[in-house]
């Protein structure tokens, strides 16, 4: 059994919560965590793979339709297919749905405004390897920072997500109301963090790199960091 | 050689922020007749072979692959041939 899993975090040119990740990772969880570059063929032996937040490529064309082609991207996807853990955050999860290894897609905020602010989070399933470990809790606050977090999916899509209980985060109130009031993007059914149905590639838009640091005041997103490490030690 | 020019279109039933805002803009100047307001996507660019039908592959396929993404956006192009 390992000692510690280790975390790969993929920076992709205009990648910009890579080193917060990394922190989060390092100096909090106290994880065996490295950097992988884009351009790199190999994943450097991860047992988890990070797509973290940024602008990569300068969300030309669409917000991840570029960074889907980079070289380390082929292996990101073998990885996956083959079971290992991915997890995109914000930017991140739009490289997952335009590498198609989420459903759906990523459009302009409703309001077209970029919003930054904390949010409310349900959480919809806990079996996952990336929530098992939150336990009583059902609600977390953690920070989203996104101009295009508007997820959309084509009905039968998200027939599919809710049957396979793949809808994992729903944007909602302090109090656990899911409601159009509490959507901060416009995503269908309140989406903000989706799971594939092997359970093993995850994305979502909120940052939990950025709710770590006691310092900062909040810390429910190390709950899923931790959750993952427990998981893959376990 | 060919010129390529290439129209994505984002789905009908999809909402258009961008043209939604427009049309608030539009409403702001007065224009009241003004409504259905779509912001697309025109692209051109050049293909440096002289057969037709492989130039007509190689722009489905960045159309396809990269240029448009199936789920929420269609495209169609046309090629002229250019010296």
């Amino acid at each position: 059994m390992k000692s510690n899993p280790k975390f790969g975090v993929v920076v992709f040119p205009g990648s910009n919560c890579d080193h917060d990740t990394y922190y989060a990772l390092k100096k909090i969880l106290k994880s065996n965590v490295v950097f992988l570059w884009h351009k790199q063929t190999d994943i450097d032996d991860c047992d988890v793979i990070i797509l973290p937040g940024g602008f990569s490529y300068g969300d030309y064309l669409r917000t991840g339709s570029i960074a889907k082609f980079s070289p380390i991207m082929n292996e990101v996807i073998r990885f996956a297919t083959k079971g290992g853990y991915v997890f995109g955050i914000c930017n991140g999860f739009q490289i997952l749905l335009e590498a198609g290894l989420l459903p759906g897609i990523m459009v302009k905020n409703e309001s077209l405004n970029f919003v930054c602010k904390d949010v409310y989070l349900s959480v919809e399933n806990k079996q996952t390897a990336f929530t098992k470990g939150i336990n009583d809790k059902n609600l977390l606050k953690i920070p989203i920072a996104h101009g295009d977090g508007n997820y959309f999916a084509d009905e039968d899509t998200l027939k599919s997500l809710q049957d396979n209980h793949q809808i994992v985060f729903k944007y909602c109130s302090h109090e656990g109301k899911i409601d159009d009031e509490f959507n901060p993007n416009g995503s269908v059914l309140n989406i903000a963090g989706i799971i594939n149905k092997n359970g093993n590639v995850f994305g979502m838009m909120p940052h939990p790199e950025r709710s770590s640091d006691p310092v900062l005041g909040k810390t429910d997103g190390s709950l899923i960091f931790k959750s993952l490490a427990n998981y893959i030690l376990n | 050689m060919f010129k390529a020019k290439v129209l994505i279109k984002r789905r009908p039933t999809i909402l258009d922020p961008q043209g939604k805002a427009a049309e608030i803009g539009a409403k702001n100047l007065g224009l009241s007749n003004i409504k259905n307001t779509r912001i697309d996507k025109y692209i051109e660019f050049e293909v440096d072979t002289n057969d037709k039908k492989s130039a007509e592959n190689e722009v489905n396929d960045y159309c396809k692959k990269l240029l448009a993404n199936p789920i929420m956006e269609d495209f169609e192009f046309t090629l002229e041939e250019v010296k």
